[in-house]
């Protein structure tokens, strides 16, 4: 692998960037490989990563029916966060995010983590007591969390209305100063140009469209490309968990719901931290280019159409511009949706599945962008070892039968 | 922005007016008590969730505020029918075209059900 460096920069700009080396191979499908992840958003490939990097097994092949970070790891609004209610939850996401602070050095790709601070709102003495629990939760669990007073938010946020009379008046926030924002499409890149680089071969436009099941175990996938020989398969599919799920005969808790997000045009910096709103629906920042983006609230209806409901977005930006009098002018650029896989209690299922040797990593829903690295280095150890990593443990399929649910929709349910 | 006939009322309404409840034909264990914690947690949480045709409650929020089943396509958002509780579809994953009319019963053949399909 070609290293990046503020030096080979210089370098190639002597030979006009022309000569860059392909950040990963295109390689043909091989027979067989050891472990075939399907799935090549940011989830399966830091997945696939993590299982060259800290097991030493290389011989992997990502499946992706179409391009990389296609789904939702390139649809998202790239919020990264770890302040969870939950002790269970609390720690997969701390996990990730201590990844995350570590990340563009230990892929030699940089993927933009930005630690300005996300901020979730409160509108009703309920949500503040609900902030006021959670940010007490997160300091037993080390994770930074703080209340805001308004006028703490005030001086954070100048351009947001805070005044008494405001329709969504501001009690207060949570604060975790550690979270912000990351670049998502590098994100996706930089890991499979590093998992490439340790061996792992990335098939594009390759889908898997059935299971080679034997006795209750499974042994390779059919693809459009031929079929695939692997004792262990992770799906890593989001949206489209519940018809690969199928395909293997079994079903999942989950629905798949699309949820959009839109960019405006560039603007001068003018929010330079991540406010989020579970109340209204509305959260928004500000990129290093200048568009503001916001992300809106799932459609209730179940869909794979990748595009969001009219009512929903305007719902969305009429709160935004009650809370941001100031964006009232600014015109959006592109607006789009992304499949997301919703769970009953709003946390992820990484976890075993009834066929032996088929391990499913989704029920992100819409709040998985944050734990790409996390999820990844968990569920490699999870597949390496044919044993769920602690972290994990909690997160099983089994939990829907056992009753022990992990319910975050105080932290999860539209926040992001 | 879909449109939706609902069976009661009898008219075409905006998607606005309704709020969408999930998965249709599910029925409610007759003796809870008797399950297994599979059978349990597979009544509450488990679900079909599939690419194409797809039968789900809907509720009139702000109409008749009755609930009624939606045949609909999860890919397309067509609306193949809309029909009221306790009946079966027409339009399903076997049949998308409409199942022959020797399985219907005289209800699924009445017209009025053909108004609710909207693209
Ligand atoms: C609008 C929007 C805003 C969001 N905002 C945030 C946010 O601010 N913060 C946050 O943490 N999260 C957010 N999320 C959620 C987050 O994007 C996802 O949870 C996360 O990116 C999921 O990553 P993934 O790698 O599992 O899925 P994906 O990136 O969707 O990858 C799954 C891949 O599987 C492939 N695939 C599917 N079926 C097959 C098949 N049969 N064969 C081969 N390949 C297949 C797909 O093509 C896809 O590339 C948001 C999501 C959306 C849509
Ligand atoms: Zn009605």
């Amino acid at each position: 692998m070609q290293r990046y460096s503020g030096f080979g920069l210089a370098k190639h700009a002597l030979s006009h960037h022309e000569n860059w080396e392909r950040q990963w191979r295109n390689p043909t499908p091989k027979k067989q490989y050891d472990v075939v992840i399907v799935g090549g958003g940011g989830h399966g490939l830091a997945t696939a990563y993590y299982l060259a990097k800290e097991h030493g097994i290389t011989n992997v092949a990502v499946v992706e029916k179409g391009w990389l970070g296609g789904g939702n790891t390139a649809r998202n609004t790239t919020i990264v966060r770890s302040n969870y209610l939950w002790d269970e939850s609390a720690a997969l996401y701390e996990h990730s995010m201590k990844l995350w602070e570590g990340l563009s050095q230990d892929l030699n790709y940089n993927v933009m983590f930005s630690q300005r601070g996300v901020m979730n709102l409160a509108h009703t003495l309920q949500d503040m007591r609900d902030v006021q629990r959670r940010v007490n939760a997160n300091r037993l669990n080390g994770i930074d969390s703080e209340v805001l007073t308004p006028e703490q938010i005030q001086a954070i946020v100048p351009v947001m209305d805070c005044s008494k009379n405001a329709r969504y008046p501001i009690l207060g926030a949570s604060w975790q100063p550690r979270a912000g924002v990351a670049r998502h499409d590098a994100v996706a890149w930089g890991f499979a140009r590093a998992a490439d680089a340790l061996g792992v071969d990335i098939l594009q436009n390759t889908e898997v469209t059935g299971f080679k099941i034997r006795d209750g175990r499974i042994y390779g996938v059919h693809t459009n490309r031929g079929d695939i020989e692997a004792k262990t398969v992770g799906c890593v599919a989001a949206g489209n968990s519940g018809v690969l799920a199928k395909m293997a005969g079994f079903r999942l808790p989950l629905e798949s719901h699309p949820l959009q997000a839109l960019v405006s045009e560039p603007l001068k910096p003018v929010l330079d931290t991540v406010v989020m709103s579970n109340h209204v629906h509305g959260y928004i920042s500000q990129t290093d280019k200048g568009d503001l983006v916001i992300g809106a609230g799932i459609d209730g209806y179940n869909g794979y159409g990748q595009r969001g409901s009219y009512p929903t977005v305007e719902h969305t930006l009429q709160a935004v511009i009650e809370m941001f009098p100031i964006f009232s002018r600014v015109r959006m650029n592109r607006q789009w949706g992304g499949i997301v896989d919703t769970c009953p209690d709003a946390c992820p299922i990484l976890s075993a599945t009834p066929v032996k040797g088929l391990y499913f990593n989704c029920g992100w829903g819409t709040g998985g962008f944050k734990a790409t690295p996390g999820s990844g280095h968990v569920f490699a150890w999870t597949l390496a070892k044919n044993q769920a990593h602690p972290i994990a443990a909690p997160f099983s399929i089994n939990r829907f039968h056992t009753g022990a649910l992990v319910d975050e929709h105080g932290a999860a349910g539209v926040a992001h | 922005m879909l449109h939706i006939y609902c069976p009661y009322c009898e008219e075409l309404r905006e998607e606005e007016e309704f709020h969408p409840k999930g998965q249709a034909h599910i029925t409610r264990p007759a003796d809870p008590d008797a399950c297994s914690d599979e059978e349990w947690g597979d009544y509450l949480f488990f679900r079909d969730n599939p690419r194409g045709i797809h039968h789900e409650m809907w509720v009139h929020a702000i109409g008749c505020r009755k609930f009624f089943n939606v045949t609909r396509n999860t890919v397309t958002y067509e609306i193949l029918e809309t029909y009221p509780m306790g009946e079966q579809p027409r339009f399903t994953a076997e049949y998308p075209e409409g199942k022959p009319a020797d399985q219907l019963n005289d209800a699924q053949q009445e017209p009025s059900r053909q108004e609710g399909v909207h693209v």
